[in-house]
């Protein structure tokens, strides 16, 4: 199994890259179109600011390819939220592969902003939470957040409920790091790339 | 509902763990990694590795340190000790660190906390802070807690919040090493000024004391070295207990 994690210098990508080659993938990390157009499945990471990550997505022109990709394609974290129509970090277009806006979380009860720790998720659908509880502790790290829409695929209450995964045809997001999640995270990739 | 986290805390010289650690009559000395996965099998929220080697060639072989642990271990982990410029912070996150605790370096030139928060982002950078009372009053401490400096704790963690600390790691030094219980009336002043997570340190000797830093000293999460090492607490029978005094904790 061939996987292309998109090349984007979006920080910490070892342990993704680790924990695919340990369920016998193919890692290939890459910003070439041609490589990524032919893996069998491609990661979107992300690590940093909404807006830096647009620029470099279009400076290597994949701000056009990645809605045009037909196969499996994980967004993690930034690599979700990139994938959504608007984000208010920086006031920054997105990719509009979801029809929804990324927001800053609001505290309600003094919250601590980023939402950074080990958080329960529910209403959990698609394939991607093949035998996965329900409530279980994913980790996550993030001050942005995408509501509860029609695509929600999972859910997590901080401030507010909002979309810890996002599915629609063959487009998956994850809020959380499924890398750095434990044997459920590791679970959830391995669901991935049996897709 | 977010969980209070429990960190376990590594020291490592040279690329190897500097104590042996003792499980339940197994006793491991050495390879840092393999501990860092026992804890992680054993449920431990997140890991710090802490670099206390003294020489410039030492410290390199905390690269592959890093690439070890990012590539056996699904959890975060922290990497601390010597971090003292950008470039070293890189390096880290390059090797797969996902963050970096800064000490002694945040206190000689604080601006290496501004530059590490804008070019990694908040969540990569902890700030670690050792204070002892002096006179009634908290003072910071550098170089393993060897030379008082003329910060005071509380505005000081204020500046590193406003410089873009993600996270201020707490230890201590009255409390450090007695196992006595943390400090939970000071932790708890952090927790209601700052508006980012309090990392507890220094003092835990029982079960209740982590209960106590939750509870009373608000911590977000709680850090322990030798009570886990020297098997005086399991993590998993540690976790029960908390969850039972209805803390959230992931379990």
């Amino acid at each position: 199994m061939k996987i292309a994690i998109i090349d984007y210098k979006a920080g910490n990508i070892k342990s993704v890259e680790a924990a695919l080659q340990r369920l016998g993938c193919d890692t290939t990390l890459t910003k070439d179109i041609e490589i990524i157009k032919s893996a069998d499945k491609v990661i979107f990471p992300g690590v940093g600011h909404a807006s830096a990550t647009l620029s470099a997505l279009k400076a290597a022109n994949l701000d056009k390819l990645i809605p045009e990709l037909t196969q499996p394609v994980l967004g993690i974290c930034l690599g979700m939220q990139m994938m959504c129509k608007y984000s208010e970090e920086g006031n920054t277009q997105g990719l509009g592969i979801f029809d929804v806006n990324v927001v800053k979380f609001q505290a309600v009860n003094n919250e601590k902003i980023p939402h950074m720790g080990w958080n329960q998720i529910s209403s959990l659908k698609t394939p991607l939470f093949n035998d996965i509880p329900e409530k279980s502790y994913m980790y996550f790290v993030h001050s942005y957040m995408v509501p509860v829409f029609k695509d929600t695929a999972a859910e997590c209450g901080y401030c507010q409920q909002f979309s810890a995964s996002i599915a629609r045809n063959n487009f998956y997001g994850c809020q959380f790091h499924p890398e750095k999640s434990g044997k459920f995270g590791l679970k959830i990739l391995e669901n991935f790339i049996k897709l | 509902m977010l969980a209070k986290r429990i960190i376990a805390c590594l020291d490592v010289k040279d690329g190897q763990t500097v104590k042996g650690v003792s499980f339940e009559n197994l006793r491991y000395a050495g390879d840092p990694v393999e501990l860092g996965k026992i804890y992680s099998e054993q449920g431990i929220d997140e890991l710090v590795y802490l670099d206390i080697t003294a020489t410039n060639e030492g410290r390199k072989q905390i690269y592959s340190l890093v690439e070890s642990v990012a590539k056996n271990l699904s959890i975060p982990f922290t990497i601390g000790g010597g971090i003292s410029s950008v470039e070293d912070a890189e390096n880290l996150l390059i090797h797969g660190a996902d963050k970096v605790s800064v000490n002694s370096a945040a206190v000689k030139n604080p601006q290496l906390v501004s530059d590490l928060a804008e070019k990694f982002g908040k969540q990569f950078v902890v700030v670690a802070i050792d204070a002892k009372t002096i006179n009634n009053e908290w003072i910071v401490h550098t170089h393993g807690g060897k030379r008082p400096t003329d910060k005071e704790l509380y505005s000081w963690a204020k500046e590193m919040e406003n410089r873009g600390a993600g996270e201020i790691l707490f230890t201590s030094m009255d409390h450090d090493g007695h196992q006595t219980g943390f400090a939970n009336e000071s932790l708890a002043k952090l927790s209601d000024m700052l508006s980012i997570p309090i990392i507890a340190s220094g003092g835990a000797g029982t079960m209740e004391h982590f209960r106590d830093a939750f509870l009373i000293g608000k911590a977000d999460a709680a850090l322990a070295a030798s009570v886990f090492h020297f098997g005086q607490i399991s993590v998993p029978e540690l976790k029960n207990y908390l969850a039972n005094q209805n803390i959230q904790i992931r379990k």
